[in-house]
């Protein structure tokens, strides 16, 4: 294999304080691979995906995402952030803005695009998450389902090479989780490079190309699909399971 | 027991006492109001950020300005502003400062330590995600202040600013210690020379309280407003 | 700059007779300490009951306490000096503003009155927010117990209002003392006075503030030191 990986992780650490919480972590993503993040809560996989879009510092190791050395202080930090789309799990839109405020703002200001190309991204962006008659609401006046849908549309709006999902639907009532998977899926059968730190296993068994397990601040299992739904190797990965499987 | 006053002292200076008195006074608080939001969330800004040095000399003189008598400092600026303009413009002799320009800059300088208390905590409202949000499309740090972080920041804060802009309002009146001729001073010169005190300092009483009433009300409604809007 | 430093100035005698520059600006401090202790007693006491009245369920009574912060609040407190010192005696029947006029010390009584009510509007408003923090179910629970609405204010309501808002009680204190510089315009001899006379009498301006300015700071450290160990001792939690 001659093309390298879009994110590039190894031998990542980071503390808070005297509390590690990465330790070791090495892991890579290919181009259009979709990869889930899970494990129990405080195991690091939030942090983890934060380091990837340089949101959290870290003490050791490097990432290198689509041939950019993010420790290399050379590098551009917020133009790097700009190509990788970033959905957190409570949505962030900005709620002074507008629906198509929110997505024009970073694609003036960071991409320099005039306000009518802007637009016209905001709103064909808008359409395919299915929200084009909200365009001129406020945050506020959106369902969470709905927020997120943006929230996705606002990182797609940036023209990324990744895309980071930050438990993605755990802030949403159950009825509203259906309607921002659908448009995950969507974007990953679409051939988007993903990592996805969720719960929903429903979600990982369907596009998922390979999970990872991870357990305080460690990578415990990093296997295909399959194998990790047919024989997690680790006893805390099987007890995992366990639990979320039987709720 | 009001028989022996004369309050139509009052009418007779009327124009002198609103024009020149309450004149000065409102483009006092205006300007300063003005000078020391921008300044002060300026301050409020940088004391947040993670620069080195800065935030500490901001505090400094956050602490320094709060530990002191109002009184006290614009004695301090009335006799330090001359050298500070000396000092700028390397004259050979301390600058004079006009009666007008000396209180602008005091209170300018002074409030907007307030201000930027209140920015400050205004910018701490905000939860965090949306920093780490605007980061996330590529802004800069200041690009996420100046777009995300305070145009919500101010919003949530009016009230306050408000409040405190009235508190200034107020205040402007100590300029009377350095014989400024604020509307309290025009006032305090027509009851001197007419001696009518009694019927001059009630007049500025209630010409005080009509105005700082109705605009701590105003901001009252307003606040009840953005409580129904969110 | 071409300003002529001499911090010997202080161990100078003043021209007053009564001794240096320094016995000046300490006579100064002891009246601001003297008049912030009287302002806040008045001001803590009548602000006291003024809060509370504005959480009883008696109209008449909210309003009328409504009012009297409204009134203190939304005029300056240097007119509301002048009001007192000037106004208040030719208001009153000619003897007694004859007496409050000779009076020794007029000066510190109309700053104590002056200070105190503008003071006292600032501590009912904290009162009454410390009241309302409570949950609705303390008064509730005293009641039930067959309290009456005072023993329940005595011994259920008050003690945790006042432990809730002891910190902006501290800052009030604070902006007490700090106001009593106001009344230098009524003559009242007190710090921010005698430096400013001190300045006149020897023109060294910088020193004679900075001396005031540390002193001011002095007072503001003691205070908030004095606060916090208080809010140690009666604090609920972390024993």
């Amino acid at each position: 294999m001659s093309v390298p990986p879009m994110i590039d992780i190894t031998l990542v650490n980071k503390f808070y304080g005297n509390f590690q919480v990465l330790t070791d972590c090495t892991t890579k993503v290919r181009k259009g691979e979709v990869v889930v993040v899970c494990g129990p809560s405080g195991s690091g996989k939030s942090t983890l995906i934060k380091c990837v879009n340089a949101l959290e510092p870290f003490q050791s190791g490097r990432i290198i995402v689509d041939g950019v050395d993010l420790s290399d202080p050379k590098v551009d930090l917020n133009r790097l952030r700009a190509r990788v789309g970033m959905v957190f799990q409570h949505f962030e839109l900005f709620p002074h803005l507008r629906i198509t405020e929110n997505l024009c703002l970073a694609q003036e200001k960071v991409l320099g695009r005039s306000h009518e190309e802007a637009m016209a991204k905001t709103l064909s962006l808008l359409e395919r998450v299915g929200l084009k008659d909200h365009a001129e609401k406020r945050p506020g006046q959106l369902s969470g389902g709905q927020q997120q849908r943006v929230a996705i549309a606002r990182a797609l709006a940036m023209d990324p090479v990744a895309m980071l999902f930050d438990e993605p639907t755990s802030a949403l009532d159950p009825e509203m989780i259906k309607e921002v998977l659908d448009v995950m899926i969507e974007l990953a059968q679409d051939g988007m490079t993903m990592m996805v730190v969720t719960h929903e296993m429903g979600f990982a068994r369907k596009v998922a190309d390979r999970v990872i397990f991870m357990d305080k601040g460690e990578i415990v299992e990093d296997v295909p699909k399959d194998d990790f739904f047919g024989k997690p190797h680790s006893d805390r990965a099987q007890a995992f399971l366990s639990k979320i499987l039987t709720h | 027991m009001f028989a022996n006053f004369d309050f139509d002292v009052i009418r007779r200076s009327l124009s002198y006492l609103l024009i020149d008195g309450m004149g000065f006074t409102l483009l006092l608080t205006g300007l300063a109001t003005l000078l020391a939001g921008i300044l002060g969330t300026i301050l409020a800004v940088i004391r947040l950020s993670p620069v080195p040095v800065l935030p500490r000399l901001i505090i400094g003189y956050v602490e320094f300005v709060r530990s002191l008598p109002l009184v006290l400092l614009i004695f301090w600026f009335y006799f330090l502003v001359p050298y500070i303009g000396q000092w700028l413009t390397g004259a050979e002799r301390p600058i004079a400062v006009g009666a007008f320009s000396s209180a602008l800059i005091t209170f300018t300088l002074v409030e907007a330590v307030y201000f930027s208390e209140i920015m400050r905590a205004g910018i701490q409202s905000i939860s965090r995600g949306q920093l780490a949000a605007a980061r996330a499309v590529g802004l800069g740090y200041m690009q996420s202040m100046r777009y995300v972080v305070l145009p919500q920041a101010f919003r949530n804060m009016v009230p306050l600013l408000l409040t405190q802009t009235i508190v200034l309002f107020q205040d402007t009146s100590l300029v009377y210690v350095v014989s400024i001729t604020d509307f309290l001073g025009a006032a305090g010169k027509v009851a001197q020379r007419d001696g009518r005190l009694v019927e001059m300092y009630l007049f500025a009483a209630v010409v005080y309280f009509i105005m700082c009433f109705a605009a701590s009300m105003l901001v009252r409604h307003l606040q009840r407003r953005n409580e129904f809007a969110r | 700059m071409n300003y002529h430093w001499n911090w010997q100035i202080f161990w100078e005698l003043s021209p007053e007779g009564t001794g240096t520059y320094l016995d000046m600006l300490l006579s100064g401090l002891w009246w601001t300490i003297l008049t912030s202790l009287a302002a806040w007693a008045v001001g803590l006491v009548v602000g006291s009951v003024v809060g509370i009245a504005r959480t009883l369920p008696i109209r008449p009574l909210q309003w009328l306490a409504g009012a009297y912060v409204e009134l203190f609040r939304n005029i300056p407190l240097l007119v509301q000096l002048f009001l007192w010192y000037f106004v208040l005696p030719e208001l009153l029947p000619h003897g007694l503003g004859l007496w409050m006029k000779q009076m020794p010390n007029a000066a510190f009584y109309s700053a104590v009155a002056g200070v105190g009510f503008f003071t006292s509007s600032r501590v009912a408003e904290q009162v009454r927010a410390g009241i309302g923090a409570l949950p609705r179910g303390q008064s509730m629970a005293g009641k039930a117990l067959g309290l009456t609405v005072a023993q329940t204010y005595r011994y259920v309501l008050l003690p945790m209002a006042y432990r809730i808002i002891l910190p902006p009680l501290t800052s009030e204190f604070l902006n007490t003392i700090k106001n009593t510089s106001v009344a230098l315009t009524i003559g009242l001899l007190e710090l921010t006075a005698r430096a400013r006379a001190m300045q006149e009498f020897s023109f060294q301006v910088f020193e004679s503030f900075t001396a005031a300015t540390i002193m001011y700071m002095v007072i503001n450290m003691v205070v908030v030191i004095a606060m916090r160990t208080l809010e140690r001792r009666v604090s609920l939690t972390g024993r």
